[in-house]
């Protein structure tokens, strides 16, 4: 049975990533934020600069009544919050800490955590839809227009380092992974990390839960526990992003001493992209719904080609 | 039977049943989210089948891009909660013929192509991504490449049609509104009318 309990064991190690790391990047938006903001945020829980302020959130959430709207059509909207949590939890199964430090390595790792983050989208669009609310159906039609236009660019980012390393294995992708690269790879980092923040809906791209225009976009109906899921899909949307980032582009756990201080490496690159997806919230103002198509199309993408060019002829070049 | 068969089994039951429910259930909606569920249930049996790649992509392409297209289709046009009672098709039963004759046309192609072949699923590195782009692109680059241009002209096709300032416009007056030039007329005469 020793197989079956490895197995046991890096699914609860897993798990727990994905319950303790979105906590975390949630507390360090609350205090960046703030002070960013001359503010000092969450104070008094737990006593020690509030670290516990979601812990208390968590606990409230789960005593709210779980209210469904009489209109609403009951199953697609007690289902879409776990539709959009669960792609996320299944994508934490292969992104690598560490040399060998994975929940399973897949030989297409890259492939498979670009199409389960796909998924969770089709939880946002349920809940859009099941609302009956003009609002809900509006925000979920807006999130609906941009994933369609970052998923392109999003792709062909990832697409170009999965060329530059010659496989499509997250492990591979580090094992291959150059300083220069840094440089040769720096328009598709823009781009993936751009299109990533805008498939998370994050700001300056909340377009579809602009709460002066849509209250609050396909969640206004939610509260309580389900309410709670989708918020900790987001968190840990931004792990799941700040963690591809530092993997594809960043080295993973390459850097000094990485034979024992890998996992130190990959979580102190992800909490560096994270800390970035915090600081572009409070610095930019939202984009238009014209401006953010027009930025995929005829920024992103294009850049993205030109990229993948790049790194075709740096590719042929080189091993020649 | 092994455990491969049993889940290869299952999954196969998941996929023909949700998809009867796609074309059977009394909302737009819920047959779009049914969809979801065959073609997830699809990629499934192409794990099993250790076509992995492919298994990766039906996801990525088709749930993650042609259902969400699908159901941003729908709520853009008409999308109600509830029961829709106009969605009975009036050629139901040919069209169920159509699709019994294409399925048959299927299996017995697929019978008679694989029937002798079996998948040491011990070793089975069919469907990794390194066998899949030798096979595409040293075996079958021709039919790639022609494959390639019809989408590419069924994608200009798609432009053209849907643009308002190309030939043929200007017989459609509601159509004119693209080009300064057209919407002009079309504004005079509107004016002349009034």
């Amino acid at each position: 049975m020793p197989e079956l309990l490895e197995v046991l064991v890096r699914v609860a190690i897993v798990i727990a990533a994905f319950l303790v790391l979105p906590l975390i990047v949630g507390q360090i938006e609350h205090k960046t934020m703030a002070h960013m903001q001359s503010r000092v945020g969450p104070m008094y829980a737990g006593a020690f600069h509030g670290w516990a302020q979601l812990v208390a959130d968590g606990v409230k959430f789960v005593q709210k009544e779980a209210v469904v709207p009489a209109a609403a059509d009951r199953q697609v909207f007690k289902l879409a919050p776990a539709v959009a949590m669960l792609p996320y939890l299944v994508a934490f199964l292969a992104v690598p800490l560490g040399p060998g430090l994975v929940g399973q390595d897949l030989d297409l790792g890259l492939f498979f955590v670009l199409a389960v983050m796909g998924v969770g989208v089709v939880g946002t669009l349920m809940a859009g839809w099941a609302s009956a609310n003009k609002f809900s159906l509006l925000g979920g039609i807006r999130v609906a227009a941009q994933l369609m236009a970052y998923e392109l660019p999003f792709v062909l980012a990832a697409a170009s380092v999965a060329m530059a390393a010659g496989t499509l294995s997250l492990l591979g992708i580090v094992e291959a992974w150059n300083p220069w690269w840094l440089l040769w790879q720096l328009p598709a980092m823009v781009v993936f990390f751009v299109a990533g923040l805008a498939e998370l809906q994050r700001p300056p791209f909340d377009m579809p839960i602009a709460d002066a225009e849509l209250v609050f976009g396909p969640y206004t109906e939610y509260g309580g526990l389900r309410f709670a899921v989708f918020l900790l899909a987001e968190y840990a949307g931004i792990v799941l992003l700040s963690a591809l980032t530092a993997v594809l582009f960043l080295g993973g756990w390459r850097g000094p001493f990485e034979e024992q201080l890998g996992w130190l490496w990959t979580l102190a690159k992800t909490g560096l992209v994270a800390f970035v997806v915090v600081w572009i919230r409070v610095a930019y103002p939202r984009l238009r719904e014209d401006q953010l198509q027009r930025l995929a199309w005829q920024g992103l993408v294009p850049l993205a080609l030109f990229q993948l060019a790049i790194t075709a002829v740096g590719v042929v070049v080189m091993a020649s | 039977m092994t455990w491969v068969q049993v889940v290869f089994v299952l999954l196969g039951l998941v996929a023909v049943g949700s998809a009867l429910l796609v074309v059977t259930t009394r909302n737009m909606v819920h047959a779009a989210l049914w969809l979801v569920v065959t073609l997830g249930a699809v990629a499934g049996v192409y794990l099993v089948l250790a076509a992995e790649f492919l298994a990766w992509v039906q996801v990525l392409i088709y749930v993650g891009a042609v259902v969400v297209l699908l159901l941003f289709a729908l709520m853009l046009t008409r999308a109600p909660t509830g029961p829709q009672t106009d969605l009975d098709a009036r050629r139901a039963l040919p069209a169920a013929g159509v699709a019994l004759l294409v399925a048959a046309v299927l299996v017995t192609t697929v019978v008679a192509g694989f029937s002798e072949v079996t998948l040491d699923l011990d070793q089975a590195i069919v469907g990794s991504a390194e066998m899949t782009g030798a096979t595409v692109f040293e075996k079958w680059v021709l039919p790639f490449e022609v494959l390639s241009v019809l989408l590419l002209a069924a994608l200009i096709g798609a432009i053209v049609l849907s643009r308002a300032d190309t030939a043929g416009a200007e017989d459609d007056e509601d159509a004119a509104a693209g080009s300064s030039d057209t919407a002009d007329t079309a504004d005079s005469r509107g004016r002349g009318g009034r």
